[in-house]
Formats: C-alpha cells, structure tokens, sequence
C-alpha cells in the first residue's frame, strides 16, 4: 500500500498527462463538430508536448544556458536536460501546421456543405448521392 | 558525390520544393521541368546507394558530421536501399505520367502542387533512410500534411470531408508514434535507432519497453490503414485526384510496412517481437480479418477505384501478416510485397488515371467497351490485375507463394485460406471489370441505341480507338513491362537484397 | 460512437497508466533520459560550438537536420493552405456574387452595394467588411505604435538565442503576430498592401532555402551536409565559430521562413481564401 501511494505521488505529472491525453482522444472520436474534434486533437497533441517536457526535468536544476565556468568541468546536473525541449520545439510547429491544415478544410467543407456538424454533412452526402444515382 | 548519395536523395528534391514554389509565382512553366529534374536526380541516387550497399554493405552518413547517438545519422542497409529505389521509381514515373491531368485540373495552382508532390517524395525517401527514431516523425509528418494538401483538392465534391477524417486518424498515428518514441527515450535516453536497440535487451522486462513496442505499433497502424484502423482509406483515396492517387495510393502503405518492419527488426530486435511479446498470433487473425474483409467489400463496391482501394486494404493485411509469421520466409514475402504492391498499385492506378482522363468516371456503367476504346491502358490494366490476382510470372505470384510458404510454415493455416480466398475473389473482381469492358456493347453516351429500327447495321460511328495521349500511354507500358521483369528477377532479388535484410537470428 | 470513444479512452489509458508504473520518478537526475545523451549536449556546447544556449545549439547544430525539416512542415503547411482555399482566378465570383459595404467618410452612411452593381467610383467612399465596427481610435493608435516595437522584439529574439531563451521560431513568431496585430486593429486590406501576398510567399520560400542551402552550401564544399565546418574559410573564423555563426544564418532562415508562413495562413484562413475581407 505504502508502496503504491508513494508511485503515485512520485509521478504525478505522468497520470496528469495521460488524462489529458485521454481527454483529447476522446473529444476526437466522440465529438460531432467538426471544430470541437480539431480541438480535441489540439489537446491530445499538447498532452504529448507536456509528457515529453516533464522528462527532461531535474530537481534542484536551472535552465541549460551555461553560465561562465571557464575551466570547470560543466555539472550536468545542475541543468534540465536540453533534449525534449528540442523534440518538442518540433512537435509544437507540427501541431501549428496540423491545426493550420485542418481549420482550412473545415472552412472548405462549410464552403460546400454550410454546416460543420458531421452527422448533418454525412445527411447531405447520403442525398446527394442517391440524386446522382437516380438521374 | 559517391559519398553523399543518401544527403541528395532527400536533400535535393527538398531544396527543388522551394524553388518550384518561387516558379509558381514568377513563371509557371519551370515547375514541372524542376520537379522532373529533381526527382530524376533522386531516384539516380538511390539505385547508386543501392548498389554501394550491394557491394560494401551499410552506409552509413552522419549529419553535420557528428557522431552517432549524439548526431542525426542516415544508416542505408538492403532493407531500405531496395524501398528506396522503389519509392523513387515509382514518384517519378507518376510524375511523368500525371502531367497532363494535373494541367488540366489545377491550372492556376501548378507551383503549389508540384511543391507538395516533391515534399511528399522528400517525406517518403526520408523514412525510408533515416536511422533516428524521431527525425522519422518528423518526416511523418511533412509526409503526412502534403499528402492532405495532395488528396484534399479534384473534381469530386467529397474529397475535403474525405482527407479531414484522414487527418485525424493520420494525427492519431503520428502522436502515438511520438509518444512511443517518448517512453523509448524516458528508458534509454537515446534516439538513435540502433543505440535503441543495443541498449534494449537489459530492459526487456520492463513494462515500459512493452508499452512502447505496442504504442509505436498501433500509430504505424493507423497510419498503413491496418484493420480496425483501415476506415479512413477507402474515402480518403477514391475521391482525390489522379495524381495524388498514383503517387500516395501505392507509397504511403508501402513505406509505414517498412517502418513497422524497421521496428520489428532492427529496434526491437525479432527475439523480443515474436517472443517477449506474444502478440504474433492476435495480430495474424487481425491480418486475417482485413485481407477477408477487403476482398468482401471490393466485392460490393460499384466504382472501380473504390474497388480498387479496397483491395489495397487487404495488401496491407498481406505484408502485415506476412511480417509477423516469425519465420524467414513470411519476413521475405513481407518485404518482396511492398516492392510488388508497390509497382502493381502504380501499375492499376495509373490505368484508372488514363480511364478518368477519357471518361471522367469510374463507375461501372460507364466502362463498357473499353477494351475496344482504349486497348493499351486495359492491356496495361490486365497485366496488373494478373499481378494482384497472382498470376506468374508477374511479380504478384511470387511474393504470394512465399506469404503461403511462409504461413505453412508457421502453422497459421488461417493466413492461407484468407490468401487464397483473397486470390480468388480478386479473380472475380477484375474478371467482371473485364467482362464489362470487353464483351458488352459500345455504350451510346447520349441515350439509348435501339430508339428507332436501323434499316442496315451501320458502319463505326464510335471512334475505333480513342486512347490516353503518349505521355500517359508511356509511363504506364513501363511499369507494366516492370511487372513482368521484377517477376522474373524474383531469384536474383531475395538472393542478392532480401536475404541480407533479414538478420540471421531470424529462422 | 460516445460508448465507443468512452471504451476506448479508458482501455487506452489504462494502458498507458500501467506502463507508466515503470517509470523514473520526476525530476530524477539520474534517470537514463539524463545520464545517456544529453550530458554529452551540456558538456560540449560551449567548447565546440561556443553557444551557452544548449537548446539552441542541439537545435540548429547537433540535430540540425530535424530542424531544417520542421521549418518545411510549416512552409508545407502554409502552401497547403494557400493551395485548399486561395481562389484565384475567380475573384470575381466573390464580388459579383455578394454584396459589399461602402461607408461614406464624411457622413458615416453605410452603402450597401447589391451583387453585380456599380462600385462607387470616388476616394470617399471606403470598403468595410461585412463584420465592421466602428474604428476605435485608440486600438488603432496604439497597435500601430507598437508594432515597430515587436518587431525589434522578434528580431532581439532571433539573434539573442545564442545567449538567452529565444531563436528563430520564437522570434520568426512575433515577427508575424507583429503584421497580424496590424491587420486586426486595422483591416485585411491594408496589411495586405503593406506586406504583400507575392512577397509573402516568396520570402517564407526564401527562409527555408536559406535554411536547406547552407546544408548544400557545406556539402558542396566537400563537407557532410550541414556540417557548419565547411563554412570556415568562406566566413574567416576559425571551426569552432565557424559553428557558431552557421547557428545564426540558419536561425535567420528559419525566423524569415516562420513569420511569412504565419502571416500567409492567418490572411488565408481569415479572408477564407478571397484577401479582401477578414477579422
């Protein structure tokens, strides 16, 4: 018992992630606005972000700029690790990019179907195909 | 330049991207030309890094010249010299062929396109040769967003709602493919491919490298339409451009296989994939369902291109099926697939280009006669529908035959009878579209022939032939004539690239 | 499809939950994440690239590749855009097929010019958008004074990320919202003509062909692509600065890439593709 209750409180900020994460997928398959999923997934990709950055802390540690220490050998653990900051630079252009590409086509699709709920634009897709199928 | 063929291959069709793109801008007609240009100078590069791997074994180039695990490095071995070739191949003949369609169907956007046709080329030949865990996400997703631009534009109304359901499962894929790498990189601190695995077989006990292996699997899943992730495909495919078809329908499948067998291979080594983990078994019923559940629903599509991404749903069962039998020769049939779906879906797609081109629609109804009409591209479309049916000696026969082996050798009787289910039903599909386009009558688009009793039978008024310009006609007689050649050089291929992909602990 | 996205969040999560069992606890200094790799990164940035900023130099320099590939997927994003709903070629569909809005300057009477009609032909007479409000002085004054300002911003935060938090997103980032906070507190139209759309598109080209061609550039010099080592002799410093500085030009590519991407999808996705009326 006291062993569990010590895992969850040492990682916290993973069970903190995950339901984040949880909350984004879900928003992304249970939702029917079209505008609501592309937040969701919005969610989902920063949970990510988040998980990733939470690695690369250190207790006690400052940001990895180096500070002066002409011949001192540099104590790494005295700065967070710079990888997932790196890694998630990415991820976080790849999410503006994602979002930027999908807010496009969900402008696109209103165009076409003035409507951004998904049962109403398959509704639409249905009788438009059985007109074209009778004529 | 010998030495730096795996920077050019990618680097070189990337660098075109923007210059085709300030073309697009300022004079419309070098678009086209670049991108020929670029694309040629890739796939160059990759025969010849190909043949270095032939003689010498790995190249391997670092980036920016640091060493690996702390700098990017490019590691080229047979595995993925041969998908490279493949992958260059088939873009620039695609290219080649689809220029006059997209003239037609994106006249005042050609900078944009051809922009995001290279950046997708660049995207898939940087999978393919990368041997750092995240710098492949990355290419993911430049991959994955211009094959949205690509898909979401054509004449057809429901191409954008198609690619935005796309979009998120393809999002969902590449995110859990990011959050597996995270838990590789929160246990072994490194991104390198095979550092990965060097540092991997001391932890195998841990949940946490299971987690990842499973993670990393179902993102790639999603990404390769594998069932139950294969929903957005069909859609997504059916209704985009010619183009765009010929380029992602037969790659973009192709290359996640390779990532996935990269994961079972080289990350996590075949010891802990077919035996920490024991979801070999599981996951061949779940190739089993899709390569069943494809050929049934192909069955009932109305619309030869639907039918035929159908049918790409259940390659994608093959080579998924084939790669987790656990034994040397399914690996083989695996690999051998993706170079022979590759070509045959090419092959098919470009036909079904030539047949959108002439008559704008690919429904049943309106593909009778065809054989009389446009001989060359139904001739083309017969020797790959012969290819996917599995017939020798094109190439679809042999990595059949081995998929079979390969499943009588491990027991899983099941991937057999769905292969030979498949083959059979893939009979019926194109032996029907053949029955339509050959033996029915020329279709009088205007109404219907028979209104008034003619006096005497008269003489041709339909045009004997009205077949797709050359520049189509081309293309599509070389990837037809390469079905046949890679059939027969079946033996030298797996003797010479295949055997070397497959590590030895593989039995 | 409720139940089956409920089913399947808490499979997955659960999942991951349970995999997560094994994991360091946070801020362990001495998980593996910490103890393989990055010290390399730590120990070494100063002496062989003479960048204090670890993040940057592991940015543009160690991992540079990944970068270079990350300012194409926003290029790629910008085109993609650009290529979805940028109607050319058909502008005048919009304007024959809707009706726009006049405002006469002197009186403030608003004139609705109906779809295929006369457009008032003289200077004041002021195309507003069919979302107008009436101009607040002070938003307007404001924003314009202070958009000089951002920009030095952005470009301090370019060039100071060698020394301090910063670099070419981040800067390339403010940059844009620089030209985006004018176009709001103005309108479209006039962002537009300041900052035009060809210029636009082919700077954002520009940023990441700086980027890619100063690979090309050391691998042309006989060098591994990327390899900032290459550039020594064009630049006159020795190796080690020579790395330093190969950081600068590639962050300026990607800054310059950046803000034009920026501006390019806010003025795409808020115009809805016509660049005549937007927030």
């Amino acid at each position: 018992m006291e062993d569990i209750v010590q895992t969850v409180v040492a990682k916290y900020n993973y069970w903190i992630y995950i339901t984040l994460m949880m909350l984004g997928l879900y928003a992304m398959i249970a939702k029917n606005n079209l505008i609501k999923k592309i937040v969701g997934m919005n969610i989902f990709q920063t949970a990510i972000i988040l998980f990733y950055v939470s690695i690369g802390v250190k207790k006690n540690a400052t940001i990895p700029i180096m500070q002066e220490v002409h011949g001192h050998a540099v104590n790494v653990a005295a700065y967070h690790n710079p990888l997932p900051h790196v890694l998630m630079l990415t991820a976080i252009v790849v999410g503006v990019a994602t979002l930027g590409v999908a807010l496009a086509f969900a402008i696109r699709i209103y165009n076409q179907y003035k409507t951004l709920e998904e049962d109403e634009i398959l509704a639409q897709i249905r009788t438009r195909e059985e007109q074209m199928g009778k004529i | 330049m010998n030495a730096h063929y795996p920077a050019l291959l990618v680097t070189v069709p990337l660098l075109s991207g923007f210059v085709i793109s300030t073309a697009g801008w300022l004079n419309k007609r070098f678009c086209f030309p670049i991108a020929v240009a670029a694309l040629a100078v890739s796939a160059f590069s990759c025969v010849g890094v190909l043949l270095q791997v032939i003689e010498q074994g790995a190249v391997i180039y670092k980036l920016g010249a640091w060493e690996p695990p702390f700098g990017i490095v490019y590691h080229v071995d047979h595995l993925n010299g041969l998908v490279l070739v493949v992958v260059s191949m088939v873009a620039l003949i695609n290219l080649i062929a689809s220029k006059r369609t997209v003239q037609e169907e994106f006249p005042e956007k050609l900078g944009p396109f051809y922009t995001m046709y290279v950046f997708m080329c660049t995207g898939l030949l940087g999978i393919t040769v990368t041997g750092d865990a995240f710098n492949l996400y990355v290419l993911l997703e430049i991959t994955a967003l211009s094959g949205y631009g690509l898909l979401s534009m054509s004449n057809n109304d429901r191409s954008t709602f198609a690619t935005l359901n796309y979009l998120y499962m393809g999002t969902i894929g590449a995110c859990f493919y990011l959050l597996g790498v995270g838990y590789l990189y929160i246990v072994t601190g490194s991104l390198n491919m095979r550092d990965i695995a060097q540092i991997l077989p001391s932890l195998y006990g841990s949940k946490a490298v299971v987690a990842a292996f499973i993670i990393c699997l179902v993102g790639v899943w999603a990404k390769m339409a594998f069932f139950p992730l294969h929903g957005w495909l069909p859609n997504a495919y059916t209704f985009a451009s010619s183009a765009a078809s010929g380029l992602i329908t037969p790659l973009v499948t192709k290359v996640m296989i390779y990532v996935m067998i990269r994961l079972i291979l080289t990350i996590f080594t075949p010891a802990f994939a077919f035996s920490v983990v024991l979801v070999s078994k599981p996951i061949v019923w779940l190739a089993v369902i899709a390569i069943v559940m494809g050929a049934v629903l192909a069955l009932a599509s109305r619309n030869l291109k639907k039918m035929l991404t159908y049918i790409v749903v259940a390659e994608v069962g093959y080579m998924v099926g084939g790669a987790w039998l656990g034994n040397r020769i399914g690996m083989t049939g695996a690999i051998l697939h993706i170079v022979n779906d590759a070509l045959m879906t090419l092959c098919v797609f470009l036909a079904v280009g030539n047949i959108v081109y002439k008559i704008k629609d690919t429904g049943f109804e309106n593909l009778q006669g065809l054989f009389r009409k446009m001989p060359f591209t139904m001739g083309a479309f017969v020797i790959g529908a012969m290819s996917i049916i599995g017939v020798p000696p094109t190439c679809g026969f042999f990595s059949k035959w081995y998929l079979i082996s390969g499943g009588l050798q491990a027991g899983q009787y099941g991937f057999v009878a769905a292969l030979l289910f498949s083959s059979l039903v893939s009979v019926v599909l194109f032996f029907r579209v053949f029955e339509i386009g050959f033996y029915e009558p020329l279709a009088d688009h205007h109404g219907h022939g028979h209104s008034a009793p003619q006096p005497e039978p008269q003489p041709q008024m339909h045009p004997m032939m009205d077949e797709a310009p050359v520049s189509m006609l081309v293309p599509l007689m070389v990837v037809a004539a390469g079905l046949v050649l890679v059939g027969m050089y079946t033996g030298d291929i797996v003797e010479h690239i295949v055997r070397f992909a497959i590590p030895n602990a593989l039995i | 499809m409720k139940i089956i996205g409920l089913f399947i969040v808490v499979l997955t999560g659960g999942f991951l939950i349970y995999a997560a069992a094994d994991f360091p606890a946070w801020g362990d200094p001495n998980s593996p994440a910490s103890l393989h790799v990055s010290p390399y990164y730590l120990e070494t940035t100063v002496e062989l690239t003479h960048v204090p900023n670890a993040v940057t130099s592991v940015v543009a320099d160690y991992r540079g590749y990944d970068t270079m590939f990350e300012t194409t997927v926003i290029f790629t994003a910008g085109v993609v855009c650009f290529f979805v709903l940028r109607a050319l070629g058909r502008k005048g569909l919009r304007e024959e097929s809707q009706e726009r809005l006049y405002r006469h300057v002197l009186t403030g009477v608003t004139v609705r010019v109906k779809a295929g009609g006369k457009i008032p032909e003289s200077s004041d007479f002021q195309r507003i958008d069919v979302s107008w409000t009436p101009p607040d002085l002070i938003i307007k004054t404001i924003c314009r004074l202070l958009v000089p300002f951002i920009q030095l911003f952005g470009l301090y935060v370019i060039c100071f990320g060698h020394y301090s938090p910063g670099g070419g997103f981040q800067g390339g980032v403010i940059l844009g919202a620089s030209i985006i906070v004018y176009a709001i507190s103005t309108d479209l139209r006039s962002a537009v003509q300041r900052f035009r759309e060809k210029t636009d598109a082919l700077l954002a080209a520009t940023g990441v062909f700086i980027y890619a061609g100063t690979g090309a550039l050391c691998l042309l010099l006989g060098f591994n692509f990327l390899d900032y080592h290459a550039l020594a002799p064009i630049l006159f410093v020795d190796r080690v600065m020579a790395r330093s500085h190969g950081i600068f030009i590639v962050e300026v590519g990607v800054g310059i890439a950046v803000m034009s991407t920026m501006i390019w999808i806010y003025n795409v996705l808020a115009s809805r593709g016509h660049y005549d009326e937007g927030l």
